[in-house]
């Protein structure tokens, strides 16, 4: 508003350019036109406030010119200074409409949601890829660890079989209880057991080891969770202030809002909330045994 | 005994088909939501029906109510394997007729055990 400006760089101009004068002054005794300077410069510094006692030192000299012109007589005058108060308060109104949009500019710059002019994306856009690729991360890694398990689970399965039908010819050979034949068969079957053995235990092995890797994401995810809560709570502290702002609008622009109607809760049940992470609440079922119990309340 | 596995996470769905396959049910079948199980209930001839709550589309619950509505499928036993955990909702499921709860993440045997007290209660 005015010739003033918040801008610190026009201010530090200002001062450079206001501080030899100044000097000057001072120099030359000249008190009152020093005054005037700091005055000048405590204006730039501050507009809102000296505005603000302008407007009041305004008000104050109409009054007294009303009250001169009543007592006077002088209605036609009187009714000119009541104008004059009018649009003192219109301008200071205005002035006040002025500092709250400036401030909600500054707020919703704050918001970082709209994308800047040299980068393509905007943080939130940036914040809701980084949220996908959490997900694209866990789906498959517990992918990755459902294949190498269902992988492994048959092979653990046939060795421990075939281990249980050995074992049963291996006592019939300590009872001396087979024929020659059938100790030729269980020499080579044995045989063959161990090469299989050492084979799939070093794939099972292996295996285990995949699936210890496969975890890996939880460091990566971790990472990009906790810079996006990070980016939620910076918007979050923007938008208070945006919900400040906009309720000194509506108080000095007389505007009443109706508070917001209240959410269906049985409708948001129905759509579900997802996992419940505040265990503590009390409507909140924490493990499975609670849940067993409130069924079983109910007749189940 | 033909299972419709009803969750929009693929991974739920592999993780709980794998514990039925170790149940013994091999015959089991997918849906990614109520909307896409519908058809399929519809058609098929399941026994069972392992849902989650919440899912885009029809929801787990509006997928019960409609199967509970339904003069042939009313009395197929359906199971909801959920992490929806608030009292009024898991009171909703048992309103409309729901067979068992189970809430995630769960272990194996609180699945095996809902399975075996509802196939015991469905065939007794």
């Amino acid at each position: 508003m005015g010739d003033h400006t918040q801008d610190p760089e026009q201010f530090t101009l200002l001062l450079k350019e206001q501080a030899p004068l100044l000097v000057q002054h001072v120099d030359a005794g000249n008190i009152d036109a020093a005054i005037n300077v700091l005055i000048e410069l405590q204006h730039a510094r501050t507009p809102e406030m000296s505005s603000e006692d302008d407007v009041m030192a305004l008000l104050r000299e109409k009054a007294l010119q009303l009250h001169d012109k009543i007592s006077a007589g002088d209605y036609e005058q009187a009714i000119v200074a009541l104008q004059d108060m009018q649009s003192v308060r219109d301008r200071g109104l205005y002035q006040e409409v002025g500092r709250l949009t400036r401030a909600l500019h500054d707020a919703i710059t704050n918001f970082h949601i709209d994308a800047k002019k040299d980068e393509e994306i905007s943080e939130m856009t940036d914040a809701t890829d980084r949220l996908s690729f959490v997900v694209e991360m866990t789906d498959k890694a517990a992918n990755k660890t459902m294949d190498l398990v269902e992988e492994s689970l048959p092979m653990a399965d046939a060795v421990r079989q075939e281990a249980g039908e050995l074992k049963q010819e291996w006592e019939r050979l300590v009872n001396r209880d087979m024929t020659p034949e059938e100790f030729r068969a269980l020499y080579w079957r044995l045989d063959e057991y161990f090469t299989r053995l050492d084979s799939d235990a070093s794939q099972l092995s292996s295996n285990m080891t995949e699936i210890l890797l496969a975890q890996d994401f939880q460091d990566l995810t971790g990472q990009v969770i906790n810079k996006v809560t990070g980016l939620v709570k910076e918007v979050e502290a923007s938008l208070v202030d945006l919900v400040f702002m906009a309720s000194q609008v509506e108080a000095i622009t007389g505007i009443v809002t109706k508070g917001e109607e209240t959410d269906d809760m049985a409708d948001k049940d129905a759509k579900g909330h997802g996992p419940q992470i505040d265990k503590d609440s009390e409507d909140v079922m924490a493990s499975q045994d609670d849940v067993d119990d409130l069924l079983s309340s109910l007749g189940f | 005994m033909k299972i419709l596995v009803v969750d929009d996470f693929s991974t739920m769905r592999r993780i709980v088909k794998n514990l039925l396959r170790d149940l013994g049910f091999t015959n089991t079948h997918e849906a990614d939501d109520g909307t896409t199980a519908w058809p399929m209930l519809q058609s098929g001839d399941f026994d069972f029906v392992v849902t989650d709550w919440n899912m885009p589309g029809m929801t787990g619950i509006e997928l019960l109510q409609k199967i509970r509505t339904d003069e042939r499928l009313k009395s197929v036993p359906v199971l909801m394997v959920t992490a929806e955990a608030k009292r009024d909702q898991i009171v909703a499921a048992a309103q409309a007729g729901v067979n068992g709860y189970v809430v995630k993440p769960f272990t194996a045997a609180a699945l095996k055990e809902k399975i075996e007290k509802i196939f015991e209660r469905v065939d007794g």
